[in-house]
């Protein structure tokens, strides 16, 4: 198959998925999108053939754009836009997977420093400030008192940008010390690790050591859930354990980053999304086949 | 297996055998975070800024 490959940055991730393509003999364009631009009329060239493209774009805003280009296009995409739409912005997920009744952490949109402030004070102390967009834990705020939340609250309104002043506050969840991600493949787990670490972020991308997880039906049943809230495609489906019992999911990743969960895993994860592309394509083919 | 120069020092940097243009390499000597931008011949050039909205 011709595979379209949107990206600006290959990271390891791209790296493991260009070696899987490449060895089963696909054909593989690689489209840095910073050097691209995309009209109305028609895709970039080698894009226009693909039998999917594969959108790996490192930055959000970039991601979103191009792959709601290839859907005008009508240049098979994953992940879709509508997915890409609702995992990249945090107040869309939070709605996605509450309309879709899965338990996710209580959330408070405020739109000025005062309505935040009051909305912290209703949490209590700790709660947790995040930005709307945004990854690898980066601008998140545990908020432990109301001098603090006073001091981030008015940095976050100077920082410049509107979305900062979309203050998104959420409950603090006291978690073992972990929390658990489960790659999905249009809802089906992949593979699952846990990622652990004293401080109280646990991305990998913050330095939190990582081990493999035996998925539980609870946790497959919830990561099927998230992953059919948001439209489905390879997602990274994030999960708290609660002190109560149960789960909560409190992020799902639609450009999401595998190696390490390759590396904690027994599982060959770029294989994996390899062999669901081939499906995937596969059956676009043969439904294409049958409307003809 | 193929070297590049580092734009910020000069240096050799050594580029892996399966090198992609667009991959992130570090110089040993100067630490600066380099993209390859041709691999044949191997070209680096500085790496463009962290940005708020990179990530997954």
């Amino acid at each position: 198959m011709d595979v379209g490959l949107l990206y600006s940055r290959i990271r390891p991730d791209e790296k493991l998925l260009l070696t899987e393509l490449r060895d089963r003999g696909h054909e593989v364009h690689k489209v840095d999108v910073r050097k691209t631009t995309f009209g109305l009329d028609a895709p970039p060239e080698s894009l226009g053939e693909c039998d999917v493209v594969f959108d790996r774009c490192l930055a959000t805003s970039r991601s979103k754009y191009a792959s709601r280009f290839m859907a005008h296009y009508d240049v098979p995409v994953v992940n879709s836009p509508e997915t890409a739409k609702l995992c990249s912005d945090k107040v869309e997920t939070t709605l996605a997977l509450s309309e879709a009744d899965i338990p996710t952490p209580e959330t408070t949109v405020a739109f000025t420093k005062d309505s935040a402030l009051e909305a912290i004070e209703a949490f209590g102390y700790p709660c947790v400030l995040k930005p709307v967009v945004g990854s690898w834990g980066r601008l998140m705020a545990k908020l432990e008192s109301r001098s603090a939340a006073e001091a981030v609250l008015e940095h976050k309104e100077t920082l410049g940008h509107y979305e900062h002043s979309v203050f998104y506050v959420q409950q603090f969840v006291e978690k073992p010390g972990r929390d658990l991600r489960v790659l999905t493949v249009d809802g089906e787990p992949v593979a699952a690790m846990s990622r652990s670490s004293d401080h109280w972020l646990t991305n990998a991308a913050t330095g939190a050591e990582t081990a493999s997880f035996d998925l539980d039906p609870e946790v497959e049943k919830l990561a099927k859930q998230a992953s059919a809230a948001v439209g489905g495609g390879l997602l990274g489906v994030d999960l708290m354990e609660l002190e109560t019992g149960g789960y909560t999911v409190h992020e799902v990743n639609h450009t999401v980053e595998f190696k390490a969960l390759n590396a904690a895993v027994d599982v060959d994860v770029a294989a994996k999304v390899v062999d669901w592309l081939e499906t995937k394509v596969d059956a676009d083919a043969g439904a294409t086949e049958v409307e003809a | 297996m193929s070297e590049a120069d580092c734009v910020t020092c000069g240096d050799s940097v050594t580029l892996p055998a399966d090198v992609e243009i667009g991959e992130i390499v570090d110089c040993g000597s100067c630490g600066t975070e380099l993209e390859v931008v041709g691999v044949e011949p191997a070209e680096l050039a500085e790496a463009p800024d962290l940005a708020e909205d990179w990530g997954e």
